[in-house]
């Protein structure tokens, strides 16, 4: 146990990096840690260096396990499955697909042209940009093991329950003609040898690094000054847990928010340390992660708007769910 | 030779696009090269993943964003 307990805080808390930054604040910077501005740029360098590392080094290891699993790959399996295990599995493969938001349609397209149950289709579309390994592995990071677990396991449910809805409610009908109608070719899957892996892995990891290192900095600057300057007493007023709305704000502000959780986590740590319901910042991620307007915009090519605005609410919803539920029980 | 590059539009698409007129360019070859937004041609292929890369009518890549080397060697692959 103490050597796993050493391992999670110096490798994904980073125990050593924050006596480095302590010490550089204090010896170069001649700042207290207990001084405000001291405090603030520690939070900013360790959480900036913090979060970078382990976005390259995760990524990087996900992709590897991922490039056995393309989506021609999941299609095929998904196909021979049934019922509420479907779902269980769609969600399941959610998590290992590699997946971009511009990849969504063409995978929908793709599973719902093959024959696979919509409702499956749909639990591997909520499921997938919620819970991925690279934000549950950062989760534990930050929050540790307890609270990761909890993410992934009603992120999860909620895609089966959300995909067993949509199947059961035959929503076909609901989806543009052309997505059934058009013949698809099936095409091979790729052999990829141990070389390709690894230049997929690097691609992946660095252009993932491209996409987020923007927001991760805006997401730790307001992180720190949520930390340091912001008076508690105004966050806890709306987003205190004694107060109804406080989850209900949390996700209205989310669900159009399109950022990576690499940049919302350093906000949410923050929200944490100030005395905020985890219920609340758990809403908080799911809905950044799950809907966002640009997604919400790509679907509407391929639904029509009744089954997209049910995918909207019901996912709205069960954030909320999520939310009010742990504040209560945590 | 007919090259097509399938994709919605996102900073990926573009920038494969790019890396595909790179190495026409480079082949000094004769090529038509055209970008596909519409998702009904592009299931049309089989695409599970963009961006696509389709040469002479068939998809040869998906899900990658491809260096112009890459792109290159597939051009020859396929010709």
């Amino acid at each position: 146990m103490f050597i796993f307990q050493w391992l999670n805080d110096q490798l994904l808390k980073m125990q050593w990096l924050y006596d480095l930054v302590q010490w550089l604040v204090e010896n170069v910077f001649n700042l207290s840690m207990d001084n405000r501005i001291g405090s603030s740029i520690h939070f900013f360098i360790y959480d900036t260096i913090k979060i970078f590392i382990l976005l390259l080094a995760i990524v990087y290891g996900i992709s590897y396990i991922q490039s056995f699993f393309p989506p021609e790959k999941t299609k095929r399996i998904l196909a021979n499955v049934k019922g509420l295990f479907g779902n269980f599995l769609g969600a399941l493969f959610g998590i290992l697909t590699p997946f971009c938001s511009c990849s969504s349609i063409p995978i929908f397209i793709g599973f719902t042209n093959a024959g696979l149950p919509l409702g499956v289709t749909f639990s591997f579309l909520i499921c997938s940009p919620l819970v991925d390994i690279a934000s549950v592995l950062l989760i534990m990071s930050f929050f540790g093991f307890r609270i990761a677990a909890i993410y992934v396991v009603t992120g999860m449910i909620l895609a089966i329950i959300g995909g067993w809805i949509i199947g059961k409610l035959k929503m076909e009908k609901y989806v543009e003609p052309f997505v059934y109608n058009s013949p698809m070719v099936q095409v091979e899957e790729q052999k990829l040898t141990k070389k390709e892996r690894h230049e997929f892995s690097k691609e992946q990891a660095i252009d993932i690094f491209k996409r987020v290192w923007l927001y991760v900095i805006i997401g730790v600057g307001i992180g720190a000054s949520i930390h340091n300057w912001i008076p508690e007493e105004w966050i806890l007023l709306v987003l205190g847990q004694d107060k109804w709305y406080s989850v209900l704000v949390a996700t209205a502000v989310g669900i159009p928010m399109y950022a990576s959780l690499f940049g919302t986590l350093p906000i949410a740590t923050a929200l944490v340390a100030k005395g905020v319901g985890i219920g609340t910042v758990l809403a908080f991620m799911m809905s950044i992660t799950a809907l966002s307007l640009p997604s919400i915009i790509m679907l509407k090519n391929v639904v029509k708007t009744k089954l997209l605005a049910l995918f909207v609410v019901y996912i709205s919803f069960g954030i909320l769910f999520i939310g009010y539920v742990f504040n209560m029980i945590l | 030779m007919n090259i097509k590059v399938l994709g919605p539009g996102c900073v990926n698409c573009t920038n494969l696009e790019q890396r595909v007129k790179e190495a026409v360019y480079q082949l000094k070859m004769d090529a038509s090269i055209e970008k596909v937004t519409d998702y009904a041609v592009m299931m049309r292929y089989g695409m599970m993943g963009s961006p696509g890369l389709v040469i002479n009518d068939k998809l040869v890549s998906s899900g990658k964003v491809l260096s112009v080397k890459q792109v290159i060697d597939l051009i020859h692959k396929n010709s």
